[in-house]
């Protein structure tokens, strides 16, 4: 194949067709079509054992996959490996280090790894990779006093040894305070500034949602839903919500101005009358104009966005079951 | 930095110029081994062996016979340069395949233990390239483990007993410098001796991701070996079994030099590595990294 015959893939950072690994009779990872374009800040969602992490090994050639093709930065995997993996850095499935050394010796020998990894420069980049997840104060603690958190910026901080053009962060925020969350968040935000590629996995989506521009959402190995964030919010449908004493008036004006209102009252807190906004060419202002010439005594009104939770919910399941 | 001049897709190649020679990787490998605590641990029960013995011998008031105990203790007494090489035969069958069995079992399945092997295959450090320097590792701890245990025997020997020409097996009598040269020889046979060993037990760590699994089953294969190697209805597979010359440097204390079982030793040896690095390289090359 040339590469003229491929135009697509001069704009993904990676493309999978058909991807599938299986365990024996289980399933893991079952037939998907992954599409990240090149620039943008992914989100790999799906919850626990949705097959997030075997696709990653997958990608970074750790593991083979049953069926299907990977593309990574151009380069077929796992053929290309050595071109590719040089220009990605990576954290799968949780930190990993010899506790027996320090922090700044985990990364130099991890960096000695990379045959391409210039020497002279490695104590200075190892420092400078420290000192951007904030672990410079404790660069020469042997690695067995890290807390969870500190090892996870530890891994973070070994994904940014070199200038790479992919980022691949399985669960980068696992065991991080939310002060700790924050601060992966804005350092995903300058990468990608910088036109780094960021591939980031989460279970949970309120932690990634703020940062991504595209989202690829995982239930039981399948992709079952993957765009834009705003294509993937657009699904959902915007709520007018009415705090309102006067529920029953609420519920008479809405239905006749041809909008489907439900009543109902939460523990705690005033009664609340919702209803979808769709199917209706009533702006929200006109609504309030409304309800207060109809005599409703209005308490609140909100215009809820759909929100990409409920959305994730609804594709993947609530709850703690594990599909597989 | 700006994103304004970066596209995405005209971003210049960080891996452009080939820098690095590749060696950093050996020089790491070998510095986590020899900056672990049980490393050095097990040097120092190694240095310890010749050193037991010596004092040993030196507080018993009872003279051997000649022949009796382990090979050569009789002639401690009368030279100290044959601490070293009782040392040896007293080390050879069980301790020093222990602790081959220990680093060589660790080789990948360490790795793969505490997760590090996944990183260091993403990094990319090359299937092929890290089996290989994980037995170079390896190897240099077999060197390391049989000089300790030369020179902690030539000094305690020199401490303790006299010191003076060495009378060989063959009667002949050869100088001190001399007989530490043959020492030195000692050690290398039995380097090359556990040469084999070692490449089992990184076989059978690329199987696990148990380190200490493989640690033992690299063990058990050893006494095994030697078990085999003393029964006399399987003396057809003696010269085959990688144990079967372990004892054999004692031509290496002859006049003149005997390097005939240094040869047969080295052969067996590396058969040994050819079969077993074969069945290595063929299992981890395909091997899911799913620690």
């Amino acid at each position: 194949m040339t590469p003229a015959l491929t135009p697509p893939t001069r704009s993904l950072a990676i493309e999978s067709r058909g991807l599938t690994k299986r365990f024996g009779s289980q399933t893991a990872v079952n037939g998907i079509d992954l599409a990240v374009p090149r620039g943008s800040v992914f989100g790999f969602l799906g919850p626990n054992g949705s097959g997030k992490t075997t696709t990653i090994r997958m990608l970074l050639a750790l593991s083979q996959a049953t069926s299907g093709t990977i593309t990574v930065l151009g380069r077929s995997m796992p053929a290309g490996l050595h071109d590719v993996l040089p220009r990605v850095g990576a954290l799968v499935e949780g930190p990993a280090f010899y506790p027996f050394l320090s922090g700044a010796a985990n990364l130099r020998r991890l960096d000695t790894a990379d045959r391409h990894a210039p020497g002279a420069t490695r104590r200075a980049r190892v420092q400078l990779a420290l000192d951007r997840v904030g672990l410079t104060h404790a660069a020469d603690k042997k690695v067995h006093a890290y807390s969870l958190g500190m090892k996870q910026r530890l891994g973070i901080a070994n994904a940014l040894l070199l200038p790479r053009e992919l980022l691949i962060l399985d669960e980068p925020t696992n065991g991080l305070d939310p002060q700790g969350t924050r601060e992966v968040r804005s350092l995903v935000r300058s990468l990608a500034a910088e036109g780094t590629t960021v591939f980031v996995s989460s279970h949970l989506l309120a932690e990634v949602e703020q940062v991504c521009t595209h989202a690829a959402v995982m239930s039981a190995g399948s992709i079952v839903a993957q765009g834009t964030l705003a294509a993937l919010r657009a699904v959902g449908e915007t709520l007018i919500r009415v705090r309102t004493p006067d529920t029953a008036g609420a519920v008479r004006v809405l239905t006749h101005l041809g909008l489907t209102p439900q009543a109902g009252s939460p523990d705690d807190g005033d009664p609340m009358v919702t209803a979808p906004l769709v199917g209706t060419s009533w702006l929200p202002e006109a609504i309030v104009t409304a309800l207060v010439a109809g005599g409703v005594r209005i308490r609140g009104f909100a215009i809820e966005e759909p929100s990409l939770e409920e959305r994730f919910v609804a594709l993947t399941g609530e709850g703690f079951d594990v599909v597989q | 930095m700006s994103s304004s001049e970066a596209l995405p897709g005209e971003r210049p190649s960080v891996v452009s110029s080939r820098h690095g020679s590749g060696w950093s990787l050996l020089a790491s490998e070998i510095s986590v081994l020899f900056r672990r605590r049980r490393t050095w641990a097990m040097l120092v029960a190694v240095a310890l062996i010749p050193i037991l013995l010596a004092v040993a011998v030196r507080l018993s008031s009872e003279a051997l016979d000649p022949g009796e105990g382990p090979p050569f203790l009789d002639r401690v007494t009368q030279n100290g340069l044959f601490v070293g090489f009782t040392a040896m035969v007293v080390a050879i069958p069980l301790f020093l395949p222990l602790t081959i069995g220990v680093v060589a079992g660790d080789t990948v399945a360490g790795e793969a233990g505490l997760g590090t092997l996944r990183y260091l295959l993403v990094a990319p450090a090359g299937r092929v390239r890290l089996l290989r320097v994980k037995y170079a590792g390896a190897a240099l701890f077999c060197l390391v483990a049989t000089l300790t245990l030369t020179v902690s025997g030539a000094i305690i020997g020199a401490a303790l007993f006299p010191i003076g020409p060495v009378t060989l097996l063959s009667g002949d009598t050869i100088s001190v410098s001399e007989s530490l040269a043959r020492s030195l020889l000692v050690a290398a046979y039995v380097t090359v001796s556990l040469l084999g060993l070692s490449m089992i037990g990184l076989f059978i760590s690329t199987l696990t991701d148990v380190p200490v699994g493989a640690m033992a089953a690299t063990i058990v294969v050893s006494v095994v070996a030697q078990i085999l190697d003393v029964i006399p209805q399987l003396s057809w597979l003696h010269p085959w079994l990688f144990s079967h010359y372990w004892l054999g440097f004692a031509d290496l204390l002859r006049q003149p030099l005997d390097l005939g079982s240094f040869g047969q030793n080295a052969i067996v040896q590396l058969g040994y590595l050819t079969v077993f690095g074969a069945l290595a390289y063929s299992r981890f090359v395909t091997k899911d990294i799913l620690s």
